[in-house]
């Protein structure tokens, strides 16, 4: 059960609110539950570092109490590289959108997620470009619509969580904005892994996905998720064309072998120093 | 047809007339209406081009050099953090003299993050070898988009040629807009792109191969004199233009109101509006007062700026952006034309104004006049701070 006395406040920078999201946006729903992740893992709010690049899910950081950057569009990762390689005992959370995470910021992707290096990612997978209107993004499922696709998407979407285990990433995992306390603790398993976490979240973005996909409101959209989301163990036992159209909720990935790229470094730069 | 749109539409519907073949573009504020009604145009059959998403402003300025070196007409637009993503396209383009046409529908650069208007980013790609235009308004920005393309494919040009126009100012503003009924006569005005050099199988040129130091220095000194030779021709658009769909609004500069004037405004892009405005009322108390308007920044206009200075004793140059260190961008190029032809005894004024959105209102550009008459020779001197506690 989710304690419905959380002080939200405690971690809120009041004079940066009211938030700039549409109201029925499900990027607050995720901001809470972020919120509450880093309250249970009892981290110093001075040692957590929120980096973003930009879109409306990037637009985050303005918004908690603990040390934050607010970047270049698609490249939250770099930014947060340099800060983990740099002070390695920070706790570093980058949030990206999928435009972000995934387009311009796709190269990072991969690159951060072959290292291996310490940062928990937080990809807001609303299928569109939110912020500057709803042109398509490459994880706009086959056939929806946006704004650039005006006859329904034909380009292949992105999975983001096959591509961030085929590149290397030692925790994968996906939920929604709907199921919030799924949310919450897949957030606290990602924060708490050493090595490159991606969790992604499915959220609903109405004004510029749902409303040219027959999902007017932000009922429709939670109500999609809730439908098409499928526990990896059901999903095992259904047929591809049951799983059309739906997708796999879970963690998919949680690797302990694999070494750590900043703890590496230290360890080269030790071994080099005692030469 | 005369019609009410919107500074982006007035933009996509001059770059339809031209029927470019390939559009690629990444959306970023405020430029995304002009690729959004590109892309509607392509969709609805309006427009016969190959539209071509992808994931990056970088992409977007590489696909327009792929097939523009493939002989085609070509055109993307971006603003801002986009524009200056794209740059290291940019100088690639105009290093090997592609004609692309782009849009910059200019706004601030981060950090912090601003979406507002200012000149900031074009600046930034100053001298990339891009031929960089500015419109004032709706109506010159649908003209100068048809004028941009004839001067990036002119055999003696064969430079990408951008062109700037206010964002938010202009792209999301709606002003009367005559537009061309014929298509048949842009076709006449300007005829099909035909590239001497281009990538044809049967034909084969390679592209942009290592310049060693023996030839490097040729290559870019070529691309200097085309920007040189530009200027007659993009003062032939102009007039051309004017011929045959009878708009004309300055070829390299424009004046307004400057025969009898001594004291002279310089600025370039939607501010012009505001200071036409403010002029007309200055002159009425009495104030001999003209405009400069500049029309192409790269090249630089100087024959006609200082046959158009000749008889002035101050000018007033307003700008919207800045080079930290130095002072004004567009003031020091003032300077340095006025400088070079012997009229260094004229007072220049140079003021930053207007970043990152702040409103440029007609009272501004009164109290600007005002205090320039008490200043001699200042430069980047920022107006309209709000007083910090
Ligand atoms: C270099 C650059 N290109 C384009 C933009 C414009 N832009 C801002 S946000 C955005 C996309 C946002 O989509 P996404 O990352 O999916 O985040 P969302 O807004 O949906 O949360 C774009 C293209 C930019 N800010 N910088
Ligand atoms: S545009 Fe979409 S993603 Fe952005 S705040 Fe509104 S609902 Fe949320």
């Amino acid at each position: 059960m989710i304690k419905t006395k959380f002080d939200y406040d405690k971690y809120l920078r009041k004079n940066t609110l009211p938030h700039i999201w549409c109201p029925g946006c499900g990027d607050g729903i995720i901001l809470k539950a972020l919120l509450r992740a880093i309250d249970k893992c009892e981290y110093p709010k001075d040692d957590v570092v929120v980096a973003s690049g930009i879109g409306c899910a990037s637009r985050l950081p303005g918004y908690v109490d603990f040390n934050t950057i607010h970047t270049t569009h698609g490249r939250a990762l770099t930014f947060a590289t340099g800060i983990k390689m740099f002070k390695p005992r920070l706790k570093v959370i980058a949030i990206s959108g999928d435009g972000d995470a995934l387009a311009i910021g796709g190269n990072h992707f991969i690159h951060a997620a072959r290292r291996n290096i310490d940062i928990t990612m937080i990809i807001f997978n609303n299928y569109t470009y939110g912020m500057t209107g709803g042109q398509y993004s490459p994880t706009q499922p086959l056939g929806t619509y946006s704004t650039t696709t005006s006859f329904g998407s034909i380009e292949q979407p992105f999975d983001a969580c096959n591509l961030a285990q085929a590149a290397g990433a030692t925790w994968v995992g996906r939920s929604t904005s709907y199921h919030a306390v799924q949310l919450e603790k897949f957030i606290v398993s990602a924060l708490k892994h050493t090595g490159f976490s991606v969790l992604e979240v499915i959220t609903n973005c109405h004004i510029s996905f749902g409303r040219r996909n027959k999902m007017k409101s932000p009922v429709e959209m939670v109500k999609y998720q809730k439908e098409k989301a499928i526990p990896i163990r059901s999903a095992e036992n259904m047929s591809d064309e049951e799983l059309a159209g739906r997708f796999k909720t879970g963690i998919f990935l949680e690797n302990t072998d694999k070494p750590e790229f900043s703890s590496e470094y230290r360890k080269m730069a030790e071994t080099l120093k005692t030469k | 047809m005369r019609q009410v749109l919107e500074g982006s539409m007035a933009v996509s519907d001059g770059v339809r007339m031209v029927e470019p073949h390939v559009i690629s573009a990444y959306p970023i504020t405020p430029q995304t209406h002009i690729v959004e009604h590109l892309s509607k145009m392509v969709a609805d059959g309006n427009l016969k081009s190959e539209f071509i998403m992808v994931e990056s402003e970088h992409s977007a300025a590489s696909v327009v050099l792929g097939a523009s070196a493939c002989g085609v007409r070509t055109y993307t637009a971006t603003a801002s953090q986009g524009l200056i993503y794209m740059e290291e396209v940019i100088y690639n383009i105009a290093g090997m003299r592609l004609p692309v046409v782009l849009t910059v529908a200019n706004r601030a650069l981060s950090a912090p993050i601003n979406i507002w208007n200012d000149m900031q980013d074009a600046m930034a790609i100053r001298d990339t070898g891009a031929i960089m235009l500015v419109a004032e308004n709706n109506q010159e920005a649908y003209d100068m988009h048809i004028q941009a393309f004839k001067i990036a494919e002119n055999p003696d040009v064969m430079l990408p040629v951008v062109v700037n126009v206010d964002g938010f100012v202009l792209t999301h503003t709606f002003e009367i807009v005559e537009t061309i009924d014929s298509i048949e006569k842009v076709r006449e005005y300007l005829p099909p792109l035909d590239m001497k050099y281009k990538l044809d199988v049967d034909n084969p040129y390679s592209f942009g191969t290592l310049g060693e130091p023996s030839v490097y220095m040729e290559s870019r000194y070529n691309l200097y004199n085309a920007m040189n030779l530009s200027k007659k021709v993009i003062v032939e658009a102009a007039r051309e233009f004017k011929n045959m769909f009878g708009k004309f609004h300055g070829a390299l500069i424009d004046t307004y109101k400057m025969d009898d004037a001594n004291t002279v405004i310089i600025a370039m892009g939607s501010v012009i509006g505001t200071i036409k405005d403010a002029v007309d009322e200055l002159r009425e108390s009495g104030k001999k007062i003209g405009v400069l308007k500049i029309r192409s920044f790269r090249p630089f206009p100087e024959d006609e700026i200082v046959s158009a200075l000749r008889n002035v004793e101050n000018i007033i140059v307003m700008e919207k952006a800045v080079s930290p260190g130095k002072g004004g961008i567009l003031s020091v190029e003032i300077r340095d034309t006025l400088y070079k032809n012997k009229m260094a005894s004229i007072n220049v004024n140079g003021y930053i104004l207007g970043l990152g959105g702040r409103d440029i209102t007609p009272k501004n550009i009164y109290d600007l006049v005002v205090r320039a008459e008490r200043e001699e020779n200042v430069d980047g001197k920022f107006i309209g701070l709000r007083r910090l506690e």
